[in-house]
């Protein structure tokens, strides 16, 4: 290290500042929020009166509230389950080069990389009540008759399989092209030794390929679970939680108790609820940087 | 011998499948904008039409009203300042930080990274209610440079994770014998390691910008006027009135929006990616 005296203070001088700012404006919300949790606080109201568990004991008990943590959990793991699948499946196929491979990759990042809630609009369109190209498809080969066939968004088993068709269609790109990185570090040699040696496709991919993938897939899917888990875009514009709270997921049910309906407190007591599953989420993270880093 | 190019035929028809599935199945949506913007409402609305075709003459009716007759040009607007006001602040404190971690803390350095990095992680729908709160009492309500504040607390740790990456890989030596040569250290930092680090600083600013760009929920929350929305609340809120859909203009206002983001965005991918995967990747 460097013996000038004056770098000792440089060093502070030059994160604190960073630093200072995510506190003011992440450490203190969080501590708010958790204030929040066990106070009255609603729009319009100032200071904070604490009232205990209050609200975890109003929200643990509402209707709303269970069916969006189970939405919450079905969502995330039937998403994640498919788009695991789907994106090693892609990756496989893009991996080596071809002739447009590169307008290829640009389609299939579009989802990923236009804002959210513009790509949501576009599903909402594609699965509208009466104006569906996918009904119209199905009317044309005669799946349903004219008028007869379901609506995508109004059903509730419909409607959650729209969410998780909507959640998959953003994430396989983002999951691709960290598989695409993931399969990219396998040197060459251990799958090339393992086909002389007769390994087939599938052995190759079951004890070569995903065991050397391991780190990789786990940060694929720790990021892919936090973008589902946390999201409220897809739900909010695609069915705002309904029919009948059918939809309705942790985040979208916080903002409509908490923003919409302005009860603070208790929107602020739901979404707590997502700090277990972010704390796992971040505790895995940090054993996978450390297991592959060798620090 | 035979047998070996038949099987090799057959995964690569496989894999051309494969692709193909993927790219209709991810891609239709935009397609189906751009269908969308082009139509006439009285094909868009008449069931009985195949949606494939132009049954009547293709128009740029919804583009006129988009640009013309509704508030579409000023998000726009408000988006682009928003942004780079966010790249600004973002530059001005995690670029300094990024190097005083990778280079001036020690092993102290990479831990505080590592913590910074995992703010990333607590997301937006955690923190909205006590920062409208925030937002309430600095009287940012409603104005652009509520999200303005906001905005960096998810621009900069990645930011920072991303740009120690890129300080720890440029070799001491530089900043060695700039200071030899009677740099100070800050010195040395500002006109020796920022001019090599271009590339880096370039990925925070697409980061950043593209951020301001796709955010949702924070936008949603702290402004309610139409004509200070950022385009990512605008479109699908406010070009809808009431339970009225104009969908031509809804789709092409996605459109336009989306593509310069996508395809900008596409450009630093890789880079993005390898900030993710956290040294996963060797």
């Amino acid at each position: 290290m460097s013996a000038r005296s004056g770098d000792r203070w440089l060093g502070p001088a030059m994160f604190l500042p960073a630093i200072a700012y995510i506190l003011a404006l992440v450490g203190v919300p969080l501590v708010l929020a958790v204030l929040y949790a066990f106070s009255d606080a609603r729009i319009g109201t100032s200071g904070i009166h604490l009232v205990g568990f209050e609200n975890f004991r109003s929200v643990l008990e509402s209707p709303s509230f269970r069916k969006a943590i189970r939405n919450s959990i079905v969502f995330t793991l039937s998403a994640q389950a498919i788009v695991i699948l789907c994106s090693n499946v892609l990756a496989m196929a893009l991996e080596k080069p071809f002739r447009g491979r590169g307008l290829v990759r640009f389609v299939i990042l579009l989802p990923w990389v236009a804002p959210v809630s513009l790509g949501t609009i576009g599903w909402k369109w594609i699965l509208d009540s009466i104006y569906s190209v996918i009904t119209w498809v199905l009317v044309a080969l005669h799946v349903y008759k004219p008028y007869a066939a379901p609506m995508w968004l109004g059903e509730p088993r419909l409607a959650m399989a729209s969410v998780v068709l909507v959640h998959c269609w953003r994430l396989i790109p983002f999951s691709t092209v960290i598989m695409l990185a993931g399969r990219t570090a396998i040197p060459k040699e251990i799958p090339e030794a393992a086909a002389i040696d007769g390994a087939g496709f599938w052995r190759t991919l079951f004890q070569i390929n995903l065991p050397m993938m391991t780190p990789i897939l786990s940060v694929a899917v720790l990021f892919g679970i936090i973008f589902t888990f946390t999201d409220m875009t897809v739900v909010y514009i695609l069915t705002a939680g309904g029919p009948f709270d059918s939809t309705q997921t942790l985040p979208s049910l916080a903002f409509a108790t908490g923003i919409a309906g302005s009860d603070l407190a208790a929107g602020a007591a739901i979404s707590l609820f997502l700090v277990p599953v972010l704390v796992g989420v971040a505790y895995l993270m940090l054993r996978v940087a450390h297991r592959t880093e060798v620090v | 011998m035979a047998r070996g190019t038949l099987r090799e035929a057959g995964a690569k028809s496989v894999k051309a499948l494969v692709l193909a599935f993927f790219v209709v199945a991810l891609g239709f949506p935009f397609f189906w904008m751009v269908v969308a913007t082009f139509k006439q409402n009285i094909d868009l609305y008449t069931v009985e039409n195949n949606p494939f075709l132009f049954n009547l003459p293709p128009t740029l009716e919804h583009l006129r009203f988009l640009f013309v007759e509704t508030r579409f040009v000023r998000w726009l607007g408000n988006t682009a300042l928003v942004g780079v006001l966010v790249v600004a602040i973002t530059l001005a404190l995690a670029v300094p930080a990024a190097y005083a971690l990778a280079r001036l803390a020690g092993r102290w350095g990479e831990r505080l990274g590592i913590a910074i990095f995992l703010t990333y992680l607590i997301p937006p729908t955690l923190l909205f209610i006590p920062l409208s709160r925030v937002v309430a009492v600095l009287g940012l309500q409603d104005s652009i440079f509520s999200v303005v504040l906001v905005y960096p607390t998810m621009t900069i740790p990645f930011s920072i994770w991303l740009l120690m990456g890129f300080f720890k890989s440029i070799p001491r030596e530089l900043e060695d014998a700039a200071m030899v040569d009677g740099l100070t250290r800050f010195g040395a930092f500002v006109r020796m390691v920022v001019p090599v680090s271009v590339s880096g600083i370039l990925t925070v600013v697409i980061f950043s910008f593209t951020l301001v760009t796709q955010e949702f929920v924070y936008a949603l929350t702290f402004i309610s006027p139409e004509r200070n929305q950022m385009v990512g609340v605008g479109i699908p809120i406010y070009l809808v009135r009431g339970d009225v859909y104009y969908w031509g203009s809804l789709m092409a206002a996605c459109l336009v929006a989306s593509l310069p983001i996508a395809v900008v965005y596409n450009l630093f991918l890789d880079r993005f990616i390898a900030g993710f995967t956290v040294g996963s990747v060797k």
